[in-house]
Formats: structure tokens, sequence, C-alpha cells
């Protein structure tokens, strides 16, 4: 099956490409001898299969991080029969720089020019015809997102697999780096001319008069007084459409769980199935599973594909931008910001995401203090224990606290990273480029359905995998009692000391202690230790209040376990992720110790005024 | 008027005379085109002061000052 490339910037719609020309034939892959996952589908065309693979997004071949690497690598090799050099109308000049580059490894090359409705948009006409004749390779004019040119795209791509076309790319025939630093400079800048006046050939720019969209919006959003009002403004908004949105589908996923628990137990009874497996198969695994989807998964579901939308619309560089100072100061990278944002989603892509970071030191800081943000599987049972007991059930100020303790998230991430600035990884700031892409309108549509198909069936999923079988194990805990005492109770009683001194108890340590696995098991484990398992509750919110207030929950109690869950050891997912991008046991154990740290220092501390200060 | 690409104020345009960077960020500027001879306007600065955000070759980059203060600029009336 022939093997096709996709090589591009960061940013010039490559995904889109990817996605248009595969469909929802795609997985991620290793390939043998190289370290990074690549995205890999297929694509049927004139009845002919072809495997394709998303090269990662580079502003150059000549490498330095290992994701570089694997592009250079695939070019190098030949292992791709074609390689689209993905460009962006609207930037030809800097995207032809790559193009050029993938020339000079490679002839079988097909330059796609894409979002040329943009460029069309921004007055900006590309001439692909006279491209082709000057580069020697085809040339395809494409808008990946309506996909229109996608088949004379497959076209091309076709007739050079196929071997028909004369290939003649007109390159410099001086490769992509030279002996030594001075040479490879001279080569780069080569490329950069070379692209420049390809450019002015190629490219009409009719002046409108008129100041782009991206600035016009940029004088309010980057604005001295107005920018940071309107980043926090955002964020309450996401917030309040997450806990507003949230109540609707809670309510009706609890009635159809309430419904079927009573069918399953009906059927339980007149199946004459004996009573410990009843337990075991309803209140312990089917309860915590229908807890975490009733109750966790609809605030996941809301606050991710809204988060991606403003990540579509590329306001995130515009975060990292009004915050670099910041993170300059604790001595880390301003695209600490970023992968803090994506922290937001998933602590773990978090951690992945760290590699758009070039220094190592300062990698490490953001892998080390991405837990600091709450992620996704965190946000349910915050909003969840401030309902409870601080904005008694006004959505708005919910989202205010929310958003309050999303800033004390932040402060912290700053001070951990000062810290280790300071410490374990002294040094200084380094050089980084950020670029700021142009506001695109969102692709609400595919926002939707990615994150349905990614996220939903995601937690879904982890409910079946991880949910199940802890429901199961803590119903053994519960039920099992060797000495007189359950195993839960004893657990519970053991860490009530510790427990006492964080402002929580042991129930809810114990409870933290056994939702490793997973955040969103937290507040379900609680649950089933509080009820000492055997109570089968409805699944709803107001249930579970209900259950938190018989045991004499107060809002004392709701702040310590509120700041312990902004601030405490990393999933398991994400332990596992963050050794496998630092490949160091020692790395790994303190991004787990050093968020329990603070949140072990934060809880007694708080506990302790509180105790000063009835 | 010759000059450092930090000190241009908002809505100047200026030609790059040199980079006096080495390394990766002298490598990751040469991967953005920015040569000897690139034109270059200050589009914006940030609240703070730093990083400034400027066009360069029809895209929009944010460099910290730290950096922008070892690329000499030539300052030119934008075209």
């Amino acid at each position: 099956m022939p093997l096709i490339a996709l090589a591009g910037n960061p940013n010039v719609g490559k995904s889109t490409l990817f996605n248009a020309l595969t469909g929802m034939n795609q997985h991620t892959g290793n390939w043998p001898g190289k370290t990074v996952e690549l995205a890999q589908g297929h694509c049927r065309y004139k009845g002919a299969e072809y495997q394709i693979v998303d090269l990662p997004g580079a502003y150059s071949l000549v490498s330095r991080s290992p994701e570089e690497t694997v592009a250079e690598e695939f070019l190098i090799d030949g292992t791709a029969d074609c390689t689209i050099a993905v460009c962006d109308a609207t930037c030809l000049e800097r995207s032809l720089i790559l193009a050029l580059q993938v020339m000079e490894l490679t002839e079988r090359v097909v330059v796609c020019v894409n979002l040329m409705d943009e460029a069309e948009r921004a007055g900006i006409r590309v001439d692909g015809a006279a491209l082709e004749r000057q580069l020697g390779v085809p040339v395809v004019a494409a808008c990946a997102l309506q996909e229109n040119g996608t088949d004379a795209l497959m076209e091309r791509v076709r007739e050079v697999c196929d071997g028909f076309l004369p290939l003649q790319p007109h390159r410099c025939g001086c490769g992509i780096r030279g002996k030594n630093d001075e040479a490879s400079d001279a080569i780069a800048a080569r490329f950069v001319l070379r692209a420049q006046e390809l450019a002015a050939q190629c490219v009409r720019r009719e002046e409108s008069g008129q100041t782009p969209l991206t600035e016009r919006l940029d004088r309010v959003l980057l604005h001295r007084f107005s920018g940071y009002g309107v980043m926090l403004l955002l964020l309450l908004g996401v917030f309040w459409l997450t806990i507003e949105g949230a109540n609707y589908p809670s309510i009706g996923l609890q009635w159809c769980f309430d419904r079927l628990g009573d069918l399953l137990r009906s059927g339980a009874v007149s199946l004459g199935l004996p009573v410990p497996l009843t337990g075991a198969l309803l209140d312990g695994v089917y309860a915590t599973a229908a807890r975490v989807v009733a109750v966790m998964l609809p605030p996941m579901a809301i606050f991710f594909p809204l988060f991606t939308l403003l990540e579509d619309f590329g306001y995130l560089p515009r975060v990292a931008f009004l915050m670099d100072h910041r993170f300059r100061r604790a001595g880390a990278c301003g695209k600490q910001s970023l992968t803090l944002c994506m922290g937001l989603g998933c602590n773990a892509a978090g951690v992945t995401g760290c590699r758009i970071i070039d220094s190592r030191r300062e990698r490490l800081i953001a892998v080390l203090t991405n837990a600091f943000v709450p992620c996704n599987g965190r946000f349910p049972a915050l909003i969840f224990l401030i309902s409870l007991s601080f904005s008694h059930g006004s959505a708005l100020l919910g989202a205010g606290v929310l958003t309050l303790c999303l800033l004390l998230s932040v402060g912290m991430t700053l001070a951990a990273s000062k810290l280790l600035s300071r410490t374990a990884l002294r040094g200084e700031p380094s050089s980084f480029v950020l670029e700021m892409p142009p506001y695109r309108r969102p692709r609400i549509g595919q926002v939707l359905v990615r994150s349905v198909r990614d996220r939903t069936l995601f937690v879904l999923g982890r409910a079946v995998a991880v949910a199940a079988p802890a429901g199961l194990v803590i119903w053994l805990l519960a039920n099992l009692a060797p000495r007189g005492t359950p195993l839960l109770q004893s657990a519970a009683a053991f860490l009530d000391a510790p427990g006492s001194v964080l402002g929580m108890n042991g129930a809810i340590l114990l409870a933290f202690i056994l939702g490793s696995p997973a955040n969103e098991l937290v507040l379900p484990v609680l649950m089933m230790i509080l009820t000492s398992g055997s109570l089968f509750a409805a699944e709803s919110t107001a249930a579970m209040s209900r259950i938190l207030l018989t045991a004499g929950w107060t809002w004392r109690e709701s702040l310590c376990t509120i700041v312990f869950f902004l601030f405490h050891w990393p999933c398991t997912t994400t332990l596992l992720t963050a050794y496998r991008e630092t490949k160091s046991k020692k790395w790994t154990l303190l991004a787990a110790v050093l968020p329990t740290a603070f949140g072990c220092v934060l809880c007694a501390a708080v506990n302790l005024i509180l105790h000063l200060f009835p | 008027m010759e000059t450092t690409m930090d000190l241009l104020r908002e809505g100047d345009c200026a030609r790059i005379l040199s980079l006096r960077l080495r390394g990766a960020m002298r490598r990751r500027l040469l991967d953005f085109g920015m040569i000897e001879g690139t034109c270059v306007r200050c589009l914006r600065i940030s609240p703070s002061g730093d990083p400034v955000i400027y066009r360069v070759r029809g895209t929009m980059l944010a460099l910290r000052r730290q950096d922008s203060s070892r690329i000499a600029v030539e300052v030119e009336p934008c075209r």
C-alpha cells in the first residue's frame, strides 16, 4: 500500500487535511525505530488504498527535538512514497521555507496550498500554476475544511505514487544543513530568500485599507486593561455554562440509572441470586460506575468542547502572551501557560504537551507542575463541593468560586515553578518564540463530534474499565470484616489522624487514595465509604449531598477537600505519562510529591487558621 | 536609524541588520525566516511590557525582550 506523509508548519490546517483525507479511519501508532507516536489513517482513492501518516508539525526539518527528528528521518529514509508539503496560503512565504526543505530531502513531493478561502477573504491571491512552474513539483490549491481540492490533491498524489509524473524539483542540492553552524546558517538563509522570491512571484495582495480582523480583535483581547478582564470573563463564562448546563443531562441520566437499577435489582431477586453477589454487583460495581457517569460525565462533556472551541479560535497563545512575564519571573517558559491550559482538559495530555517547550529544564518544570491545575476529571467534584457548601445552587456564584480556585491553582503553579528553578532545576529563563495564529472561526461541528467521540467515550470507557472494578474492590473492603470491623472502616479510622490534621477526615483521605487511578472516582468512592457500601443510594447530586450532610459534613471540610482536590498526587495515567516523558523515576516521584506537599501544607494551614479563628 | 528590535514602538517598521544570538535561538529565528534584510513591524507590546508581538513575513511572533534586544535593526518607514 503506498505510504503518504503529511509535512507542514504547525497551524496550517495539516490535521484538518489529515481528517479530510482519512475520515474516521485513523489511530495513532508507533513506528519502528521512531520515538514519537504518529497519527495514521487510510484513504481510498480510485479503488486504491493509501496509508497516510501525519508528521509532527515543525517550523524546520533541521531537527532539534525528537519530534522533528521523526519528520527528517521519514523523508531521508524514503519511507514515504509521496510527501504532501502543506502550506498556508495566508502566509505562503513562511510555509514555503519548510516545503523547500522537504523538496531537498525527497523528490516525490506534492505541495498543497491550504486555507485558500481564508487567504481570499484577506485579499491574498496565490497563483498555483506559476508556483508549480517555479517549484517543479505538482501544486494543488485546497481548502481542507470544506474538503475542497482534496480530490485534486489525491489525483496528483496518485500520479506521483504510480511514478508516471516526471518530477524535476528545482532544488539547490545543498542539503538542509552544513558542515558547521555558519554553513548551516548560510543554507537556511538560502531557503528563506528563495521562499521570499517565490512568494513575490506567485502571491498578489489586494490592500483593502482595512485593518485585519485579528489585529482589531487583539486590540481588545490583548489590551493593557481589558486583556486580563476578558481572560477572566471567558474563564468565568466557560465555568458558568459548564455548571448551568450540566444540571439537565445529570437529572436525565440519574432518572435512567434509577430505573435501570430498579430493574436490575428486581431481576436479581426474581433470579434468586445470592445476596452477597447482588450486593457486589449492584451496590459495588453498578453504583460506582453509575455515579461516575451520572455526576461526573455531564460537566466533563460540556467543559471539554467549550475549551476546545477557545483553542480552535486561537485564544490560548494569547493567554501565554498575557501571562508570560509571570512565568519569566518564575524562571519558566511562557509556553507553560499553554501546557497548563491543556492540563485543564487532562493532565496526562498536558504533560505530553510539554514537548512544545525546547529547554529541558523548563520542560521538566512544566511536567512537574502540570497537576497543579485541576483537570476535567476534578472539575465535577469541585463544582459539587462548591455548590454544596458555598454557592447554594447559584451557577454564577459557583462559577466565581471555581474561577478563584483556578487562580489559586495558577498562583501555586508559579510558586512551585519558582521553587523548582531556585532548587532542583536551577537556571535562567531561556529564549523562545511564540507564534500568534490568526483568529479563526471555530469548527463547532467538528469540535462537538470530536469531543463526544474522544472524550465522552473515553470517560465512559474509563467508567467501565476503572470505576467498575474499583467499585467491586471497595464493596469487598466495605463488607469483609475479618475482626468484626469492615476493612474500609478500619482503614478510614487509621487515616483519621492525618486526615484531621489536614482539616478532612480518614474517609476523605481514603477516598483520595482509592481514587488514584482516576480523579473522577474520588467522590463516588467517598459515597461508598460513607454509606459502607450497603445503601443503594440514588446517583444524583442531591442524594450525594444528603449522604455528606448526614455524615456531619461542614463547610470547613468542603474547603479543605477542595484545596486537597486542587493539590494532591496526579492520577496514575498522568504519572505514567510523566515517566514516559522524563524517563526518570526520580522526576516522576517528584511529580507526585510536589503537589501533595503543597496540598498538605495548604490544608494544614487552612485547618489551623479555622481552628484559631473559629 | 540603527537600534535594537526591543526598542521599537508599536507601529514601527524596521529591517534586520544582524542577529547577535547563538545556538538554538538563532536557528529558531532563521526557521521563522528572520535573516538579515528581513522587514519586521512591531505590532503590540504586552500589558506588562514584555514580550512583544512582531509581524514577520506575514505571521505574528512574540519575542521576549532578552532576545529581541540582541537583534540589530534599522528603523524604516512602513510600506
